[in-house]
């Protein structure tokens, strides 16, 4: 009798649980599917379409990717434009990130403040803090009001110079997204184990070369995953160029986000600006595939 | 690798000749506090407060700006202060078009947004972490493959969904389209995973239904992933500025703080002096929010680090 009830009633209780389950998690699935599964589904459906914004919708095939790559005037610069934002964001975001948790360390009074002053631009609306920068920049502006008064050199005007202006984007970049990285490192500088560190000392190590050979090796993971991140976040700027430059001068600083915001919002092209969203996605999956494989070479878990 | 990364036993060999030349010298300074550590640490001190100070030029300037008469701000020479310091500009900007509508709607859309992101993933990380059902990992997987399409992927198609809904120029359409990120549900799914399982045990013998038990035991135990969680969300409300330039068409019932900040600069030129006072202003809530949290900073970072901006 016990024997055939036990596995019955272990039964409705799994599926009692399984409906409880399902309650719990209806709202999450009931959202992921009209707000993520449902706008993916025609973002699809939009890039294989001349779809305007008001209007006729006609089916193109792949026509609105043929004309990114071969009509559109914009398009490659835009990709251009996002590939030398990229690199030149990432790799200064996390020198300056890692110099500055490393510098940060225990021994230095009031790090906690220090901290939240690099922690704070990140926080604080982007709109804003690009507002400041546009300030700053402008001719009459806090750089070259000093130095035309003080030192007699007349700058640049920086947002309205080509290669000045992409420059100055990413250096208010920089500033803006690095204490979100420093903070990153922090947190990992503060987990490392304190034995391999003495066992380092005592064998010689100190200054650059305890950083080169221990401790940065010893970061890797954190390194990896900030460059990962930072990677992505990188392609997919805009708030920075779109305020300090709405792109300009031309076109020499919008890159592919603004693209896509310009194609479907201004020229109501919502087609093109679904295809070239797919391009981007395309492309942020292949670079963080490729920076996967390539972890094993530089990245060093401890097991 | 290793060979690589960490001093080989012949490297060990040579930084030890190296130490028992040196050892004596550093001994005797570490010991007595003075000499070269010392002034390295003065140095280390000096280095870091110029690279404060450069870094809080910016805002120091921002702020300078807002408290000057708006023909002042680009004086040349630059000066500190204008003819006249000018607290009013702060107020000023309040009376300026619809700034206090703007303000009350990032309020009104953040709270509401961490709260439905709130709900939405605590019960579902709970489902996921610690309820048992068939295809719970499966369907795991397919929530975090979500994470990996980017918000631009999205926003454009998101627009026509919200037409479709009637929803353009609503509070629904700030709140709803990105609250139920799969990020969330990953964060409380990890965290609840690693509470004791005896604890459900117990109550479900003490008559606990799974929502009691959710509610009273496990979710109290979660209020520190909760609130990282809810900061964040807050933030990433608080800021947020591709979405709302889309949905929201007309600035003057819907727009929030950022699209408002951009507003100061209109037909009759740029209100440099106002968009200066604006943007400080803007900036209030989040900086008081990392300064009260600034002891959990790194560790909300080291627990939520998957997430970013």
């Amino acid at each position: 009798m016990l024997k055939t009830r036990s596995p019955h009633r272990s039964g409705s209780l799994r599926r009692t649980e399984t409906r409880q389950a399902l309650g719990f998690i209806s709202p999450a699935l009931l959202g992921l599917a009209v707000f993520t599964v449902v706008p993916v589904v025609l973002s699809i459906v939009m890039s294989l379409h001349h779809w305007p914004a008001f209007g006729e919708r006609s089916f193109s095939g792949l026509g609105n990717y043929v004309d990114l790559f071969t009509k559109n005037p914009d398009f490659w610069p835009a990709l251009r434009n996002t590939a030398v934002f990229a690199l030149l964001y990432v790799p200064l975001n996390l020198v300056v990130a890692l110099s500055l948790a490393l510098a940060l360390s225990p021994r230095i009074r009031g790090r906690g403040a220090f901290r939240v002053l690099f922690f704070i631009p990140v926080v604080t609306p982007i709109v804003a803090n690009a507002l400041v920068w546009k300030m700053m920049l402008q001719p009459q502006g806090l750089f070259n009001g000093v130095s035309t008064s003080v030192f007699g050199i007349e700058l640049p005007n920086f947002l309205a110079d080509r290669n000045w202006a992409m420059i100055m984007v990413v250096m208010m970049s920089v500033w803006q997204g690095m204490g979100y990285n420093m903070l990153i490192f922090s947190a990992a500088l503060e987990q490392l184990p304190t034995s391999v560190i003495e066992a380092a000392r005592i064998d010689g190590a100190q200054g650059a070369r305890m950083i080169r050979s221990v401790v940065i090796p010893m970061l890797s993971p954190a390194i990896f995953f900030a460059t990962v991140m930072t990677i992505i976040t990188s392609l997919q700027v805009f708030a920075q160029p779109q305020l300090l430059t709405g792109g300009g001068p031309g076109n020499a600083t919008m890159p592919l986000v603004q693209f896509i915001y310009n194609q479907g919002f201004q020229f109501q092209n919502l087609g093109l600006a679904a295809a070239a969203a797919w391009v981007l996605f395309v492309l942020i999956i292949l670079i963080t595939a490729l920076q996967f494989k390539a972890q094993k070479r530089w990245v060093h878990y401890e097991h | 690798m290793s060979t690589e990364t960490l001093p080989t036993r012949g490297a060990r060999r040579r930084l030890r000749k190296d130490r028992s030349a040196a050892a004596p010298s550093n001994r005797v300074t570490s010991v007595a506090g003075d000499g070269p550590r010392r002034w390295r640490t003065v140095l280390a001190h000096l280095a870091v407060v110029a690279a404060a100070a450069m870094f809080a030029l910016p805002l120091v300037y921002a702020f300078f700006s807002a408290l000057k008469p708006n023909t002042e701000v680009f004086s040349m020479p630059p000066r500190l202060f204008g003819s006249e310091i000018r607290w009013s500009n702060f107020a000023e900007v309040f009376q300026y078009g619809p700034f206090t509508t703007y303000i009350f709607n990032s309020f009104f859309v953040a709270t509401a947004g961490t709260l439905v992101v709130l709900v939405v993933s605590t019960t579902a990380g709970y489902a996921f972490g610690r309820l048992r059902w068939p295809g719970r990992d499966i369907v795991f997987v397919l929530f975090l493959a979500t994470l990996m399409v980017p918000q631009e992927v999205v926003v454009v198609p998101m627009f026509i969904v919200m037409q479709w809904f009637g929803w353009v120029d609503t509070y629904q359409s700030l709140i709803f389209p990105f609250a139920f990120t799969a990020f969330g549900t990953f964060l409380m799914r990890q965290f609840f995973r690693g509470i004791p399982y005896e604890l459900d045990e117990a109550a479900r013998v003490d008559g606990a239904g799974a929502f009691r038990t959710f509610w009273q035991i496990i979710l109290p135990l979660a209020k520190s992933a909760v609130a990282v969680l809810a900061v964040f969300t807050f933030l990433s409300f608080w800021n947020s500025y591709l979405w709302p330039l889309i949905t929201v068409v007309d600035y003057q019932s819907h727009g929030t703080l950022p699209i408002g900040l951009a507003s100061f600069s209109g037909q009759h030129g740029t209100r440099w002096d106002l968009q200066m006072a604006a943007s400080i202003v803007s900036m209030i809530p989040t900086t008081i929010i990392v300064i009260a949290l600034q002891k959990h900073l790194v560790k909300g970072i080291a627990t939520a680090g998957l997430g970013g901006r």
